[in-house]
């Protein structure tokens, strides 16, 4: 009763904080890193191209921290007893950015034609799905072929931007010029993108939710090299450094500014876990005790702690904590280097080298490459480090040419989205840089995932995922690390800025600057 | 003369193919390719996403498919799309080029006007003061990493002192225009110009100071002192044109530079050039946007040499051009 009545008074203060003291105007400037190729985020799909699409583009859904679905274009929802069919009502009044209205028609043109022709995660999606349809303009109804429980999950901006029909109906979607220009419905409208110097966007005034976005201009700003980006925000040039945009050792000096606030929220739809992948086709590591060894030998914390100054946290298994369905099962793997000694004793290991691909994405990933060298050099596994630039990278751990390999993945929201697909035999496709590369195949793990999925209600997935991560954890096909955390650091005068679980990308129609 | 020209720019063209074709195997030569990177930055990918990406960027043909598209296309003056950026190559570097070519320019302008300047006035104080302190600078810019002084500069007058702006071409939705713009231009010029220009001001004044003293000792020095010209006239008209040569030879170099040499001052300054853009294209494999720079750039060079060559005449009218 009374965890009820605080979050109820959470829930007042915040509530009020948000409509009775948000001032609108003012603008806010960002970081965007690397400057994304395109910010049509239903062709390009990756973190700096929905950082910046996200306020353009929006879905059906938006979800809270705790990935409890919110409304956003759609207002209202029903799922059915046998949880087949979605039925979803939209909201009223929305408008493109060109001053067209927004319909059912839009929404089924975007996931039934447009996205599945671009969009790979939406595309894995709509397998589910046996049939969208409009009974009329303001509802659509998704039927699905399986109860699919992660369905309610999977309706973000992120994987189901709503396009606009009109514009690309009929059109090479690919070479369409209203990709430069983007049309969406969200509370921010493009208006300049200078290549190489900044994308500008300004406040939606037709936005259906009145009084909202409060801020009158967002400029992210493009500034190439790490040191010069916490040189723009510590001269006042920047009020906000998304998670990832200054090299973890600045972090420190940059909190302790005057007036600098920084939250780890907003993450946790995308819940990014990294791992070691671990290339089970090959001996040593086709030897579960190998992989177990190279558990026991990683000192994890040392990594949180050090390498990411305490930001993070050490992952149990092949969930993220923040995931549904997670569950801190047994066997976990402590930093034991004399336990990694006796298995490697014990399979005979013959002390060949193995070579190691970091992640070419900054120093950190450097270092942490280096602290893992020695980690396992100390239990007496020789370890070479190989580096590459990122497409290098991708296509050596694509197909198949390394030893053992950094990565991180996005869990996304579910973990019949976004966990088993690296575990699934079915995943195990050459020239794929994400998903199964570590070659891991387990049969009865593949009938544990693929009934987990479908399982319905929510309550017998639990059993089923619980099952699946301690076969995982005594398996080890990849040796977990963290799961990161990627601080947001901004100037404490703006308001507002982390509002769901996927953070900044959506948040900017809620901020607002403390005058 | 005209005939030396057009005869130099018939050659440049045939050059010019030679540098495209190698150009285009050298890149391909590089692992992975723009389908993958850019299936690796989606985060999530299948077979069917790279099959669409490598169809659209024509990488499902030949390669001697691709080379023959390629390069007709830039015998006809189109240097192809950017498939990774959306737009065509062209369009791209015409919107960066003023960036580099005012950056590079002011830089160009910096050194070798100071670095003449400061050699000229050490080798006239020979072994005095002034020419020891000059002579030092010098060495400590040209042995000094350039990023390494970008961000000193940008830590003492950007970041201490509050001076200057220590990143970007101008400032970000103030909104100036006509002379205020400029002059916010200007502004945000002034740091990454003098630390670009450092290097190659190091060099002139080095040479310059050298070549000045070496001149010094010739005869004709000394028939003008005989003479009894005075002394700056001596070294203005007489030793320091003849001291110029080698100087005009090294200034050809940088100027062919001028396109390409920038990337890390433009990275550190987030200065929108061609250099960026150049290194933006390399690590994303965006197949014809480097290409298209590098088509570009070696247009350039190219064409300081032949101007370099045009000027040696005219400083030395001696030195007789042919082709």
């Amino acid at each position: 009763m009374r965890r009820l009545l605080s979050a109820s008074l959470a829930l007042f203060l915040t509530a009020s904080a948000a409509f009775a003291q948000a001032v609108p105007g003012g603008k806010l400037n960002l970081i965007v890193q690397p400057e994304p190729p395109s910010i049509m985020i239903g062709i390009t799909t990756n973190g700096p191209a929905l950082l910046v699409g996200g306020n353009i583009y929006e879905s059906l859904l938006r979800y809270d921290e705790n990935l409890k679905p919110e409304p956003s274009l759609a207002k209202s929802w029903t799922i059915s007893d046998d949880g087949l069919t979605y039925t979803f009502t939209l909201q009223d009044g929305v408008k493109w950015h060109d001053g067209q209205p927004m319909t059912s028609a839009d929404v089924l043109f975007s996931v039934n034609d447009f996205l599945v022709k671009m969009q790979p995660r939406h595309r894995n999606l709509m397998t589910h799905v046996e049939s969208v349809t409009a009974p009329d303009d303001k509802t659509v109804v998704f039927k699905l072929k399986e109860p699919f429980e992660a369905f309610i999950r999977g309706l973000s901006f992120y994987t189901m931007p709503i396009v606009p029909k009109h514009i690309y109906e009929g059109t090479d979607y690919a070479t369409n010029p209203a990709n430069e220009k983007p049309i969406g419905t969200g509370p921010f409208k493009f208006a300049e993108w200078k290549k190489g110097s900044y994308i500008h966007l300004v406040k939606n005034p037709d936005y259906y939710i009145k009084g909202k976005p409060y801020l009158d201009e967002l400029y992210y700003q493009v500034i190439p090299d790490a040191a010069s980006r916490s040189v723009a925000f510590e001269n006042g040039n920047v009020d906000v450094l998304p998670g990832g945009s200054v090299e973890n050792f600045d972090i420190p000096r940059l909190k302790d500014l005057p007036n600098t606030c920084t939250t780890e929220k907003g993450w946790e739809y995308f819940a990014p876990l990294s791992w070691l992948w671990l290339n089970n086709r090959k001996p040593p590591m086709d030897n579960v005790k190998f992989r177990q060894a190279i558990m026991y030998a990683l000192d994890r914390d040392f990594a949180r702690d050090v390498l990411w100054n305490g930001y993070g946290k050490v992952a149990t298994g092949p969930m993220s904590s923040k995931l549904p369905f997670y569950k801190n099962v047994e066997p976990t793997y402590a930093h034991d280097p004399a336990k990694a000694k006796a298995l490697l004793k014990e399979i005979g290991y013959d002390g060949k080298p193995l070579k190691l691909l970091p992640l070419p994405y900054g120093e950190t990933w450097q270092r942490w490459a280096e602290a893992v060298k020695q980690n396992l050099g100390d239990v007496g596994i020789p370890v070479e480090i190989e580096s590459t630039d990122v497409a290098g990278w991708n296509q050596r751990t694509a197909n198949w040419d390394y030893d053992i390999a950094f990565t991180y993945l996005y869990q996304n929201g579910d973990p019949a989205i976004g966990v088993d697909r690296n575990y699934k035999t079915s995943q195990i496709a050459k020239g794929n840089p994400f998903n199964n590369v570590e070659g891991y195949s387990n049969p009865e793990l593949d009938k544990l995932f693929d009934q987990a999925a479908v399982a319905y209600p929510a309550a017998k997935r639990q059993e089923l995922y619980d099952q699946a991560q301690k076969t995982l954890q005594q398996d080890v096909p990849v040796a977990w690390l963290l799961e990161l955390g990627f601080p947001t650091i901004y100037n404490c005068k703006v308001q507002d800025i982390v509002t769901t679980a996927s953070g900044l990308p959506e948040s900017m129609r809620d901020a607002w600057i403390k005058k | 003369m005209l005939r030396f020209i057009s005869g130099r720019l018939l050659k440049a063209v045939v050059i010019l193919i030679c540098i495209t074709v190698l150009n285009f195997f050298l890149i391909h030569a590089a692992p992975g390719d723009p389908a993958a990177v850019m299936a690796g930055e989606a985060g999530d990918s299948d077979a069917a996403f790279l099959q669409q990406l490598r169809e659209r960027f024509g990488l499902d043909q030949p390669l001697y498919v691709q080379l023959w598209v390629y390069v007709s296309s830039v015998l006809r003056l189109d240097l192809g799309y950017s498939y990774r950026q959306q737009l065509p190559v062209l369009q791209l570097i015409t919107d960066r080029l003023p960036a580099t070519l005012i950056l590079s320019l002011s830089a160009f302008i910096i050194s070798l006007g100071l670095g003449v300047l400061a050699g000229a006035f050490a080798s006239a104080r020979q072994g005095k003061w002034a020419d020891t302190i000059i002579s030092l600078v010098a060495l400590v810019f040209y042995a000094t990493p350039l990023f390494w002084l970008a961000l000193m500069a940008v830590l003492l007058f950007s970041v201490e002192l509050g001076w200057l702006p220590g990143f970007g071409y101008e400032t970000v939705g103030a909104g100036y225009t006509g002379i205020w713009r400029a002059l916010d231009i200007f502004k945000h010029l002034i740091l990454p110009a003098m630390t670009l220009g450092l290097f190659f001001m190091a060099v002139y004044a080095r040479m310059t100071r050298a070549s000045m003293l070496e001149v010094g000792r010739l005869d004709f020095v000394k028939t003008a002192k005989a003479k009894g010209l005075r002394p700056g006239v001596i070294q203005r008209r007489h030793v320091l044109r003849n001291a110029l040569l080698p100087v005009v030879t090294l200034a050809g170099l940088q100027a062919g530079q001028l396109v390409g040499g920038a990337v890390l001052i433009e990275t550190v300054f987030a200065w929108p050039g061609i250099g960026r853009l150049m290194f933006d294209a390399l690590s994303q494999r965006d197949y014809n946007l480097l290409l298209g720079v590098f088509v570009v750039s070696a247009a350039m060079v190219l064409l300081f040499n032949l101007i370099t060559d045009v000027l040696y005449r005219l400083v030395d009218p001696r030195i007789k051009v042919s082709s």
